[in-house]
């Protein structure tokens, strides 16, 4: 068979891509009728830049969650094909039998695994920790901005230099030193993952609790509702069997994959910081409010201000800077498997295929450039949001 | 002035204090130790063999001895072996025994000896830090510039398509990693496979196969345009959009204030208000904005350099934290902290020099 032409390899990953269109055009289509129901969401299909970060940023939820069910990906991203050895894109498959698609739309890499289908599936991997790892980050931040920020003193001083410690740490320094096989061997990482997962669990039975405190009977069945869940997967993530922290045994029952822990820890601890600093300077400006005083006048407590009255107003600026903070942390991502940090070397995120990839760039270049480009489109979208974002909620 | 000053060099030392303890707590966790006595020593050494080799270089003591003995602050240890050679921190040969000194710390001046260079922490450093220095001031010559002159020109009229253009442009350059940013550099303009390469050669436009060169080696002893471009286009970029977007804000800001509208009702041309009234005003900002996006540089400077294999300052980093030379780690963390805390500290105090609305106490 000949190998495709530029035109041809365009329709196969138009046509690959086919439920991503639909699953995009119709959340186009349902957002942009109810856009005057939807509130800030609803606003930003006014902003021309905003829609364009979001349709990128939703391209890429949608193949992440078509990836996981199959339903995209030609090839198995792990798969190695004799004879597809950095072939160009296009390529036919060598010896493809029925059933098989029969070409590497995007090239084979240096292992002979096929492009598209690494790209594609790294999706999934890069969309499910970015955001959930910033979501940890902003856990971890307000719970302790909103304190330091409210209460002052040296409460606030010593987090405040703590938190300008981990600042001041080059990052890729932090990550070669948290990530390396020998630390995760003393368990290091699962500590502070003990510490910083910890997190959630205290600001959810705070905001329960401080909502819903005049009704116990209310109170006890949500705090249980939310609590018990959350419980169980902090100690089923933390636990991991033949390693330092290992109480569950058998009934441990979620294991994530071999080094996504590590990643996710390092992430959230050098995220954790910068969100503590916003927090806290959005605190020091908002407590100075009517609203607050009023509500320190009706007997409050400080928790219910903080997490009642402080953050809903500061609401605007977290949302945004959380849009940018989960491209960051995608960046992030790209430069621990870069460096081959955290998840093993085969693994199709984008970060790891690009360190592949750039050993052999001058001469092939088609292996590095698909992720790349997949990560620049990714983060630019968020960005375009973040920015769509602001601008429509400065406007009223 | 003298007294926020003194203060801030009190945090800075504090703080470049626990950075370094923290450093030295994790190289010298168990398992990095034993690497590092695996790959100095022999690789199939048994846990006893390890342990001794440990033991005769001083590894086996309290950790906060040890980082005392790396500071200058206790007097180092001389160990004398089974097999009658000693070992010590302050031992060099041809200097006996009784005229080593006691203290040789950081303080005293002596970074240590790179167990993967085989040379002294402190003339590596120096020669490493004075090529990613080189890299730095082109990138600075760059990005500077052509940052406040993007970020001018969108908030000069703000809303207009310049703007609009202008603006996107910098976002999209903000989401740019260097990794990425990098790797189509090269594809693009430094792989011969490249159909712009292959085009300009076919022309006979370039000599050579490629218009730039895909590494940088050569430019440590040899910088020139083809060599070095590169690396630096790919470093200033990412910090460039930052830059841009502050100093557009400024710009937008200032534009906005009485006075400008009062040059305009006055009849001053537009050029000369952006030239004169407004420029100075809007470049308060970015400067603060500037002097903080040094240490961010520096996570740039790590990534290009291993990139383009040009053997600076983060090249070593990555070396020394994949090698986990302790003592060379430890000289480039103090290096890179100094770094980020005097620009934060020069930053603070520009900020109030330049503007006189803004005072320290």
């Amino acid at each position: 068979m000949e190998p495709l032409s530029w035109g041809a390899i365009f329709v196969g990953m138009f046509t690959q891509l086919i439920p991503v269109w639909i699953a995009l055009i119709a959340t186009f289509a349902i957002s942009i009728f109810y856009k005057r129901k939807l509130g800030l969401y609803g606003k930003l299909f006014d902003s021309t830049i905003g829609m364009i970060g979001y349709a990128l940023v939703m391209f890429w939820v949608f193949v992440a969650l078509f990836g996981a069910m199959d339903m995209i990906v030609t090839h198995d991203p792990l798969g190695q094909v004799s004879g597809m050895k950095n072939k160009i894109p296009g390529t036919p498959l060598r010896g493809a039998e029925d059933g098989d698609y029969a070409y590497y739309l995007l090239g084979g890499d240096n292992l002979a695994r096929d492009i598209f289908s690494r790209v594609m599936s790294g999706a999934s991997i890069v969309i499910l920790i970015a955001p959930l790892a910033t979501l940890f980050a902003y856990m971890v931040g307000i719970t302790l901005g909103l304190p330091a920020g409210y209460y002052g003193g040296k409460f606030d001083t010593l987090l405040s230099f703590v938190a300008n410690l981990v600042l001041a740490f080059p990052v890729i320094l932090l990550f070669y030193l948290l990530v390396t096989p020998e630390i995760v061997n003393t368990g290091l990482p699962q500590y502070m993952a003990i510490v910083l997962f910890f997190f959630p669990l205290v600001f959810f039975a705070v905001l329960i609790n401080t909502r819903l405190k005049q009704q116990p009977e209310k109170n006890t069945i949500w705090l249980a509702a939310v609590l018990i869940p959350l419980t169980i997967m902090y100690c089923v993530t933390i636990n991991a069997a033949g390693t330092k922290i290992d109480l569950l045994g058998r009934l441990d029952f979620f294991n994530p994959a071999a080094g996504i822990l590590v990643v996710f820890v390092s992430v959230v601890f050098v995220n954790a910081p910068t969100v503590f600093r916003i927090v806290r300077g959005l605190t020091l400006d908002i407590k100075q409010r009517d609203y607050v005083a009023a509500a320190q006048t009706r007997g409050e407590g400080s928790w219910y201000i903080m997490l009642w009255e402080i953050l809903p107003n500061a609401r605007g600026p977290l949302i945004v800077d959380f849009c940018l903070r989960i491209g960051y942390t995608t960046i992030l991502l790209g430069t621990l498997g870069f460096f081959g940090l955290g998840l093993e070397s085969e693994s199709p995120d984008w970060g790891s295929t690009i360190n592949e990839g750039r050993k052999l760039l001058s001469i092939y270049a088609h292996p590095a450039l698909p992720p790349a480009l997949a990560l620049l489109s990714l983060v630019l979208g968020l960005n375009l949001l973040a920015d769509g974002l602001r601008e429509e909620s400065l406007r009223d | 002035m003298g007294l926020f000053i003194l203060r801030r060099l009190g945090v800075m030392i504090l703080t470049a204090l626990c950075l370094t303890f923290i450093v030295f707590f994790l190289t010298n966790l168990y398992p990095n130790l034993e690497k590092l006595a695996k790959t100095q020593g022999e690789m199939r050494m048994s846990d006893e063999q390890v342990e001794r080799w440990l033991a005769n270089r001083g590894y086996d003591q309290p950790l906060p001895i040890k980082y005392g003995e790396w500071l200058g602050v206790w007097p180092s240890k001389i160990i004398n072996t089974d097999d009658g050679r000693t070992y010590g921190r302050c031992i060099e040969s041809g200097v006996a025994i009784e005229d080593t000194p006691r203290f040789c710390g950081v303080i005293q001046g002596d970074w240590g000896f790179s167990s993967v260079f085989k040379n002294d922490v402190a003339g590596i450093i120096a020669t490493r830090l004075s090529l990613t220095g080189k890299l730095m001031f082109w990138v600075m010559i760059l990005m500077i510039p052509s940052a406040l002159l993007i970020g001018v020109l969108a908030g000069m009229r703000e809303g207009s398509r310049t703007d609009r253009s202008l603006s996107t442009l910098s976002i999209a350059t903000t989401a740019t990693p260097e990794y990425v940013s990098g790797v189509i550099f090269i594809a693009l303009f430094a792989a011969s496979a490249s159909p712009l390469n292959q085009w300009l050669a076919s022309m006979d436009w370039i000599e050579g196969r490629t218009l730039f060169k895909g590494t940088a080696t050569s430019a440590m002893e040899n910088a020139n345009f083809n060599n070095f471009f590169l690396p630096v286009l790919t470093i200033s970029l990412y910090g460039m959009g930052y830059i841009a977007r502050m100093t557009r804000a400024s710009m937008a800001e200032v534009m906005t204030a009485q006075y400008i509208r009062t040059a305009r009702l006055k009849g001053v041309s537009f050029p000369n208000i952006v030239m004169k009234h407004a420029l100075r005003n809007a470049l308060i900002a970015p400067f603060t904005v500037i002097m903080l996006q040094i240490p961010w540089l520096l996570n740039g400077v790590v990534i290009v350099e291993t990139l383009f294999n040009y053997k600076g300052f983060g090249w070593v980093l990555v070396q020394a934290a994949g090698n986990n030379d302790i003592e060379l780690l430890l000289g480039v963390s103090v290096v890179s902290v100094i770094v980020v805390l005097i620009t934060q500290l020069i930053s603070d105090i520009g900020y109030v020099y330049l503007n006189p609305r803004i005072s320290v106490t």
